[in-house]
């Protein structure tokens, strides 16, 4: 691809040709204001904000979606230009509810930044939001449209990203608003409450579901025994809240802040996040005897771990129901023991037991709210919390994570393999599946345990893996839904390859969840990644099946895997939304 | 299958149970099978979309779009639930809402506003006894402001479902129309 010589405010550049206005003013560091512009999505040139003037032309270009060409002069920062803008932001504020202090993204919020940046607290237009009902029936988000700026993320997000298309446009001029059709509230439709609407809105219009209060009000209380479980993908991301590097392992610093807000035990779901391989897995080399019996089970298995992505096969593809692995999610199983296991081990009632967990995902909160959930007789998972609410939490405790010394986890749920560590990255499931299922078959040690076909942010992975002499398994990784659609739409035509099947609802795995930090760009999401591997690397034991904790819970109390007990507590059942 | 609608909304009750009559008040057996001709005529083709739903609107009681027309367009057609509803609320000439058995448009562009359309749109405010874009209580009469429908040569101009009269210049011109519409819906002036 040739250069393009041109010059942003005098300064001369070279960037090659496509290249936007927008991404060339960053070479001279220039941040042009932008709302509607996403690092990771289509150029949309809607909110006009990011208007630049070019020699030649009369009027105002959008810097998101007008590209370079030779010789071309484009000054980003002339009085029309800044009245211009201006006057948009203001326009947007007459339309925007100010309730800025007690707004969830308040000091996070790009519409807020711009206001600063252009020196604006009032505007002199007469205020004219008219909103919608507020959307907050649903157990996951809440959307507020007196906050929406019709940027058209959001709908970028539900639309192509994930292909759930629920969130769209509707109505014109005046009317025009950004909503499910029929503006119906999010739980009538099918959504599937993954939260990448959220992750991706500049402002507060759709916000995770605030359940800080009902853990304050548990911890608070003396009669329960507060327990919390934290996911992989939290430990990576929960250091963007507090300004350390992207990517910065913090699984230390996270247990220590746990314990200070006042939880009485401080678990990882790495614990069960092995636990579900030991099931998976077993249940995958279950269906695959048959197979070598000349049986006919239903193959591809596909995982189950992800909520938003089971909300999604019951919703679109609910004739392929058989094909989802029965075990329940890393953060069900976990619920489900601590209200059993646990409960026996501490001599407690189940519903002594409030079991909270910290997820990097919002469909979390909907799957917790399940009706099946219970185990004990109680619903196994109380509270969910999304990275974003942990985070609340500790800066309202005052706790200066940055600062805080590292602790670690406690017994009997506090030892995770590697294995457990990368459930956090798209393919890490089917990696972990893998090392167990590799060794239980051939009974020799995996001397290679690194699958690198399977990593990687690309949608669709695929790899071939010989297990023995005999076996050859045939697996597909898919992250984001638009690409899950590709594989079930083969399984339905009966022309899929594939014996496993891995789906993430999210964009890069959990590590790119809807309750992660905002702004979670796809560059985000790497070094997210590497961290995830990083600490695979660094663990004494990387297989799910060495986890000695696993085993031990196996020998004393849970039987074999896919025994009796575990079908009772760690299997569940699915259901088309529909019916 | 593809059903964008879940359990707890009133009238759809899952996916294949979606169309079945017992659930529906509107989207009837018989109405169902003159959709499905409409769709027919447009060979299905997403690309003619608008064409169809304005046929639908006009043999739908209350001559609007409802959540489960819809649906049921979005499922034949393969499109999703928010897409046909984009459409719908985009344009002027379909209805989200219910309007009535007979839908009054008043033309408030150009041509018939110089010509005064704003004493037509009083006089019918007036005889209907309801405002701009409100149906009277009975449920008979729905009145709207449209765009230009091309009857300028006759403006100011009102259309009486589908039905065009004009010049109407006094409330007595406004009545007569609608008096001949009743009969029969004898057009233009």
């Amino acid at each position: 691809m040739k250069d393009i010589q041109l010059t942003i405010d005098h300064k001369t550049i070279q960037v090659p040709e496509g290249t936007t206005v927008l991404e060339a003013a960053k070479k001279v560091a220039v941040n042009i204001p932008h709302l509607c512009y996403h690092p990771d999505q289509e150029i949309k040139a809607n909110c006009r904000i990011c208007v630049v003037e070019v020699k030649g032309s009369r009027k105002l270009s959008a810097a998101c979606s007008t590209r370079v060409w030779e010789g071309m002069e484009v000054l980003t920062n002339t009085r029309k230009v800044r009245d211009m803008q201006r006057g948009i932001l203001e326009l947007m504020l007459a339309n925007h509810n100010q309730d800025c202090l007690k707004c969830h993204r308040n000091g996070n919020c790009e519409l807020q930044d711009l206001c600063e940046r252009f020196n604006i607290s009032r505007t002199h237009l007469e205020d004219a939001v008219d909103a919608l009902p507020l959307d907050n029936t649903n157990p996951s988000l809440v959307r507020d449209s007196s906050k929406c700026i019709k940027c058209g993320r959001c709908v970028e997000a539900c639309q192509n990203v994930q292909e759930v298309h629920v969130l769209t446009h509707s109505h014109r001029s005046t009317r025009f608003n950004i909503a499910p059709a029929y503006e119906m509230p999010l739980e009538d439709t099918l959504c599937v409450f993954c939260g990448q609407c959220a992750a991706v809105c500049p402002t507060g219009a759709i916000v995770e579901k605030d359940d800080t209060d009902l853990v304050w009000e548990a911890i608070e209380d003396p009669s329960k025994h507060v327990i919390v479980q934290v996911a992989p993908a939290v430990r990576v991301a929960l250091g963007d809240a507090f300004g350390l590097p992207k990517g910065e392992i913090v699984t230390g610093k996270t247990v220590a802040a746990l314990r200070r807000l006042g939880f009485d035990q401080v678990f990882d779901t790495n614990f069960t996040a092995d636990l579900t391989i030991m099931e998976e897995s077993h249940e995958l080399l279950s269906r695959l005897s048959q197979l070598s019996k000349g049986e006919k089970p239903v193959l591809p298995m596909v995982t189950s771990c992800s909520p938003g992505w089971i909300n999604y096969i019951e919703g679109v593809y609910d004739d392929l129901l058989d094909h989802l692995s029965t075990c329940k999610s890393p953060q069900q199983m976990f619920g489900a023991l601590s209200k059993t296991y646990y409960a026996e081990l501490k001599g407690l009632a189940p519903s002594d037991i409030f079991t909270v967990s910290v997820m990097p995902c919002t469909a979390k909160k909907y799957e917790a709210a399940r009706p099946e959930m219970t185990s004990g007789g109680v619903r196994e998972v109380d509270a969910v919390l999304t990275t974003r609410e942990l985070a609340r939490m500790i800066g309202s405790a005052g706790i200066e994570f940055a600062e805080i010394e590292e602790e670690t986890f406690d017994t009997p749920f506090g030892i995770g393999s590697g294995a457990g560590a990368i459930f956090g990255a798209t393919g890490g499931v089917t990696e972990a599946a893998l090392r167990t299922a590799y060794e239980v078959v051939t009974g020799e040690e995996l001397l290679s345990l690194e699958f690198k076909e399977v990593r990687g942010l690309e949608g669709i992975k695929e790899a071939e893996v010989a297990i023995g002499d005999e076996v050859v398994l045939r697996v597909a990784v898919a992250n984001g839904l638009s690409n899950a659609k590709t594989l079930m739409l083969q399984i339905r035509r009966g022309e899929s390859p594939y014996h496993f099947i891995e789906i993430m609802a999210c964009p890069g795995g959990c590590l790119g969840g809807g309750g992660q930090p905002i702004r979670s760009t796809n560059d985000v999401r790497e070094k997210r990644m590497d961290a995830l591997y990083k600490i695979d690397e660094a663990q004494p034991i990387r297989k799910s099946h060495k986890n000695p904790d696993v085993l031990k819970l196996y020998e004393t109390w849970l039987g074999e895997p896919l025994g009796h007990k575990s079908h009772e507590l760690l299997h569940t059942h699915y259901h088309s939304r529909g019916k | 299958m593809n059903a964008y609608v879940t359990n707890t909304s009133n009238t759809h009750q899952g996916s294949d149970s979606l169309y079945k009559p017992a659930h529906t008040t509107i989207l009837t057996p018989e109405l169902m099978v003159q959709i499905d001709s409409i769709l027919e005529r447009f060979a299905k083709d997403p690309t003619r979309l608008v064409g169809m739903l304005l046929d639908i609107q006009d043999i739908t009681p209350k001559q609007y779009l409802p959540k489960e027309i819809a649906v049921y367009v979005g499922e034949k057609l393969d499109l999703p639930l928010s897409r046909v509803y984009d459409v719908i609320s985009f344009y002027e000439a379909l209805s989200d809402v219910p309007r009535a058995d007979i839908v009054i448009q008043f033309c408030d562009s150009v041509v018939c506003k110089v010509v005064g359309s704003r004493r037509l749109k009083e006089a019918l405010e007036g005889i209907l006894d309801i405002k701009t874009g409100e149906t009277t209580k009975d449920g008979k009469y729905h009145l709207e402001a449209a765009p230009c429908f091309g009857a300028c040569d006759i403006s100011p101009a009102i259309r009486v479902n589908g039905v065009v009269y004009g010049p109407l210049k006094t409330e007595e011109d406004v009545r007569d129309a609608l008096a001949r519409y009743e009969k029969g819906g004898e057009a233009r002036a």
